[in-house]
């Protein structure tokens, strides 16, 4: 968890660093990128040497830092919920993980998928090594590499990793050997027993104890694996599964006979056929579900237990998310080419060019977004549009008593942090 | 004789025609049923603009490059097909015979002009059953119940012509001259004579495809 | 006689995808499986089709295969349907091994699913889609020519259409980043940029053996000033050979795959590469198996936007491109998008003298190679190019009148064209539209 409470939460603004003082020094930068606190910002850039470095600048120094070390390459530079910057950095053809100009012992031929676990800020990655192929945690290698790894996840307890391995390696062109299933599901570097024709979306238990995945065993059955074992009914297709934040139920959307359903343990528990239906989400204590639907070909919206709203959309709904108790759900759509924001079946009345996922305040009682209008951004809270605007700005923060947001941005050159006290009323 | 007509004109014709419209709406009315069920998507992507588009299209001679690249077969099916639908409604004898029955009439056509559109068709069909016979792509395609249907859309013209000069054994022909033509009615919603009524929507989708989605035209 | 007055009997085959498939195939599980698509899989469209074609052949004139092949009968299209479906339907889903067999080398290898007989056909009956149903059952029976099936197991594993895996692809795209920061100093393909204008996207054989494609389309997105991204993680491929198969549960994963990639980066637009079967994946069949009415995030082929390039004085060109040139139009993006005319649009803004093959348009002839067609490998590559005589006259009636360079925007038929051009001795160069861009573009002197 990030220390939210210990933050700054006074009103005001922070001047965090002044940019045209970066792009004077340098004469390459990429994307900048802001701490969770706002106080500090970092972006990949050249040094004088033309080496690919990290620089920082946090609220309070008026220069900016150069990390010491220069590569050949950095990219993927972000901060971690605990405040500290991590990029993958490669020197003369070795690649590894760098955390606060501080990098990994071990190099590998190529380090991709950079996962910061949300808890501790853990750092896990995928790497290949002279085409052997594992995840590391925190610089710790699995004991075992497989010739093929996709779809590596962090646990929430940030102690393990699962990964979708190739336990049977197979060269191209041996299609009847694929089909008796070659691809399992490695957990911290051990597979499962079971192989699969394929394996997708991998996802670890709310205790870290069980990995759950789609799987399917020939063109024609998918089912949802929980530590290796197959539910017991398989499916004509099944999108990725999700462990309920209470006990170790799982549930994931199925489709039967040409329309999806959501189902629990093997089990219908949504009966209402839905033309799609994906992105399902859980409320924090697990009680109630909520996913994406397509009630009708091309229609969309969010169904809450099984209950869809009144309202649909034509194009695109994504990003649900439940308030922190449960009781509301937003998320972002988009209609005639503009997107917006909807929460409880209630359409906030601006169109936006971009819609970014909404954030619930921690009483529930507000909604806040980042959205796009004619080449700037802002925030929209609770339906309102606040007046100032962007050149680029991270998704909005509320104090944990709810009563301010902050928003971490750029204006004309300046790098800053504002506090803003909000209105506690929901439109 | 007398009660063969009867019976031809009388119940079997109410038959003849009942068949022909209950079975056209039920054979439309499962398709839709289907197509809600298992084509929804279709629905979507229909559009009225678009598919008259692409109908006005086909439906003008040589409105498309694969009419221009057929041209017997275009002027062939034209004819075939105007003749085919007009004679039997407009023919004196047709509309004569709704006038003593049912007491309504309306325009007919000239009888040397019902004569020569008869002749038309009579000559298409031998037309078509040529193209079967002759042309390798169409020979490999027909079937038995290809040259059954030629035969039962020929069948009602050939002998209506013969009835109609009085050729030798007219009488039994007027009577084979109704069978056949309330066989034709019959065979309409189970054959591919029901051709006549899905075209609309095999068109209209198809240019609804290509208008409205692909951008592009469809002759 | 059972159905084999229908079939006629195909040369031996050697695709072990099929033979093996079809050994191991019982009349219990091909009438099962069959009644199953047929059952719940297909409706009134396929009925309709099936019930309303009077056959009458006229769809024969559309197809290249019939032409090509001396107009033998059996290469007419609804040639193939009655050697597929229309007998399966007669029969109920009662026939033989041996009559998949022949069914799957009919709709995997004689049909490219091009839709240029829909404009031939009186009735616009849709015969690429019959032909789809046909390859679906062959799919569900594991009857699939190997070359094609092993591509398709390349996307459920890697999201990608050859088997490049994720470390691979990054690799790639810095390696192609790094030499075209020798045309433009700091250049960048950047990775996972989010809330970019440009969503760029390419299909599997790019980085594997066009990678110069990438850095091409990386030189151009610089010299315009775009705001774009690529992806570092899956959904980056475009394409979609499970499309072509009949797994449409692959293909509502890799589509799925592709569009949350775009979206989650919160691109405004994909622009894709000069890519036809991959342009049809997302704008038609992909989108709509999961639901999407149109694309949920905003499809733009190369050539729509190589067009924007021209229009809004974008970019800048040194000077035209001084060899006569013809255009080949693909079918996905010309029947399937109608970008005829602004592919036009751009040979003319690039081009000095411009030849038209005839037909074209709407009309033009297919390359043979798409639909999956060339992806069924060299088991079938004979009979694929043989089927491009047709294009190969057209070919040469444009060279006789000067062309001397064939442009393609499309990886497919780039692979036909190019075979076609060994196989009938057109000696003509083949290009995309980026290679004629890339070849003229004016760049600003690099500081050195």
């Amino acid at each position: 968890m990030n220390n939210l409470d210990k933050w700054d939460w006074d009103t005001g603004i922070k001047q965090v660093a002044d940019l045209s003082a970066w792009q004077e020094q340098f004469s390459y930068i990429e994307e900048f990128r802001a701490s969770p606190d706002g106080e500090s910002v970092a972006a990949i850039v050249k040094n004088e040497e033309m080496e690919f470095t990290v620089c920082r600048q946090d609220f309070g120094n008026d220069e900016p830092e150069t990390w010491e070390n220069g590569y050949d390459k950095v990219w993927n530079l972000r901060f971690g919920p605990d405040g500290r910057l991590s990029a993958l950095v490669s020197d003369v053809g070795e690649w590894t993980v760098c955390t606060d100009d501080e990098a990994w012992e071990n190099g590998y031929d190529f380090v991709w998928n950079m996962t910061i676990a949300p808890q501790d800020g853990t750092v896990a990655v995928s790497t290949q090594k002279e085409l052997a192929y594992c995840a590391v945690n925190n610089d710790v290698p699995w004991q075992n590499s497989f010739s093929r790894l996709t779809d590596m996840v962090i646990s929430p307890d940030a102690k393990n990793t699962a990964a979708v391995v190739e336990t049977i390696p197979v060269l191209e062109g041996e299609i009847f050997k694929f089909r008796k299933g070659c691809y399992s599901v490695a957990v911290n570097g051990t597979p499962w027993k079971e192989n699969f024709m394929n394996a997708w979306d991998p996802v670890f238990s709310a205790n870290s104890s069980s990995v759950a995945a789609t799987v399917r065993t020939s063109y024609k059955d998918y089912y949802i694996a929980v530590d290796g074992k197959t539910w017991n009914t398989s499916f004509d297709s099944a999108w990725a599964p999700l462990f309920s934040p209470a006990g170790n139920s799982v549930t994931a959307p199925v489709k039967k006979d040409g329309k999806w359903y959501l189902a629990k343990d093997g089990d219908l528990i949504w009966n209402t056929p839905y033309a799609q239906l994906w992105h399902h989400i859980y409320s924090a204590d697990g009680k109630r579900i909520a996913a994406i639907v397509a009630p009708e070909f091309g229609k969309w919206t969010i169904s809450v237990d099984n209950a869809p709203w009144q309202v649909t959309f034509s194009e695109y709904v994504s990003d649900p998310v439940f308030s922190p108790d449960g009781t509301s759900v937003a998320c972002v759509f988009k209609e005639k080419g503009k997107w917006g924001i909807a929460v409880d079946g209630k359409v906030w009345k601006d169109r936006f060019d971009m819609a970014y996922p909404p954030v619930f305040s921690n009483d529930g009682m507000s909604v806040a977004a980042k959205v796009e209008m004619g080449g700037f951004y802002h925030y929209v809270l609770n339906g309102e549009i606040l007046d100032s605007r962007y050149k680029s700005v991270e998704p909005p923060l509320f104090s944990h008593d709810s009563s301010k947001i902050m928003i971490r941005g750029l204006q004309l050159n300046d790098w800053k942090r504002d506090v803003v006290a909000i209105n506690r009323r929901r439109i | 004789m007398y009660s063969h007509y009867e019976f031809v004109t009388g119940p079997f014709a109410w038959m003849a025609f009942l068949i022909f419209i209950f079975g056209s709406i039920y054979r439309f009315y499962s398709l839709y049923k289907l197509a809600r069920k298992k084509d929804g998507a279709v629905f979507e992507y229909m559009d009225l603009k678009f598919a008259l588009r692409s109908i006005g299209h086909w439906l003008t001679p040589f409105g498309s490059r694969s009419m221009k690249l057929n041209p017997s077969m275009t002027v062939v099916t034209f004819l075939f097909h105007i003749s085919l639908f007009l004679v039997p409604i407009f023919v004196f004898g047709h509309v004569v015979l709704w006038k003593e029955n049912f007491d309504i009439s309306w325009f007919t056509l000239p009888n040397i002009v019902a004569d020569i559109m008869t002749l038309i068709v009579i000559c298409s069909c031998a037309f078509f059953l040529w193209r079967r016979i002759k042309l390798p792509e169409v020979r490999y395609l027909t079937t038995v119940g290809d040259y059954v249907i030629l035969l039962i859309v020929a069948a009602p013209f050939i002998t209506g012509f013969w009835a109609y000069h009085q050729f030798p054994g007219f009488a039994a022909i007027t009577i084979i001259h109704i069978i056949s033509g309330e066989i034709m009615l019959i065979a309409i919603p189970f054959t591919k004579l029901f051709h006549m009524f899905t075209f609309p929507f095999t068109r209209g989708y198809i240019g609804s495809e290509f208008g409205g989605i692909r951008m592009a035209k469809d002759w | 006689m059972t159905e084999s007055n229908t079939v006629t009997p195909v040369k031996e085959i050697d695709d072990k995808g099929i033979l093996k498939g079809v050994e191991q195939l019982t009349p219990e599980k091909i009438e099962s499986t069959i009644l199953q698509v047929l059952k719940d899989e297909t409706g009134a469209k396929l009925k309709v089709y099936v019930d309303t074609c009077v056959h009458c052949a006229m769809c024969s004139e559309g197809c290249h295969f019939f032409l090509s092949m001396d107009r033998d009968p059996k290469y007419s299209p609804a040639a193939k349907v009655k050697q597929t479906l229309w007998e399966i339907i007669k029969k109920k889903g009662k026939v033989s091994p041996e009559f998949i067999k022949n069914a799957a080398v009919v709709a995997f290898t004689q049909c490219n699913l091009c839709k240029r007989c829909a404009m031939y056909c009186p009735f616009g009956i849709d015969i690429a889609y019959v032909i789809s149903v046909m390859r679906r059952i062959c799919h569900k029976l594991g009857v699939v020519p190997l070359y094609i099936q092993d591509t398709a197991h390349s996307h459920s594993v890697s999201m990608n259409q050859m088997w490049v895996k994720d470390d691979e692809w990054i690799d790639t795209l810095m390696w192609q980043e790094e030499e075209a920061q020798e045309d433009i100093e700091n250049l960048r393909i950047p990775l996972d940029k989010e809330g970019a204008d440009i969503f760029y996207s390419v299909i599997g054989p790019e980085p594997k053996f066009r990678a110069q494609l990438i850095y091409q389309a990386a030189v151009i997105m610089n010299a315009a000033g775009e705001n774009w991204t690529m992806p570092s993680m899956p959904g980056w491929d475009n394409s979609d050979m499970c499309m072509y198969i009949g797994d449409y549960e692959m293909m509502e994963r890799l589509k799925k795959e592709h569009f949350e990639c775009a979206a989650n980066l919160r691109a405004k637009r994909i622009v894709m590469g000069e890519c036809g079967h991959a342009f049809r994946s997302v704008y038609d069949m992909g989108n709509r198996a999961l639901g999407w009415r149109m694309p949920p995030v905003e499809v733009v082929h190369a050539i729509e936007y190589y067009n924007e390039l021209f229009e809004n004085k974008k970019i800048k060109i040194k000077h035209k491109f001084d060899r006569p040139v013809t255009l080949h139009d693909p079918c996905n993006i010309v029947r399937g998008r109608g970008l005829h005319e602004m592919s036009r649009n751009v040979v003319r803004a690039t081009c000095e003298t411009f030849i038209e093959m005839t037909p074209n348009r709407e009309h033009n002839y297919c390359c043979s190679a798409g639909g999956g067609v060339i992806n069924c490998g060299p088991p079938f590559k004979n009979a694929r190019v043989a089927s491009g005589k047709e294009k190969a006259q057209q070919l040469l009636a444009a060279k006789a009148k000067g062309a001397e360079v064939v442009i393609a925007p499309c990886h497919n038929c780039h692979g036909g064209l190019e075979d076609i051009i060994h196989s009938f001795g057109v000696d003509m160069e083949l290009k995309f539209l980026g290679d004629i861009i890339y070849e003229i573009l004016d760049l600003p002197e690099k500081e050195e």
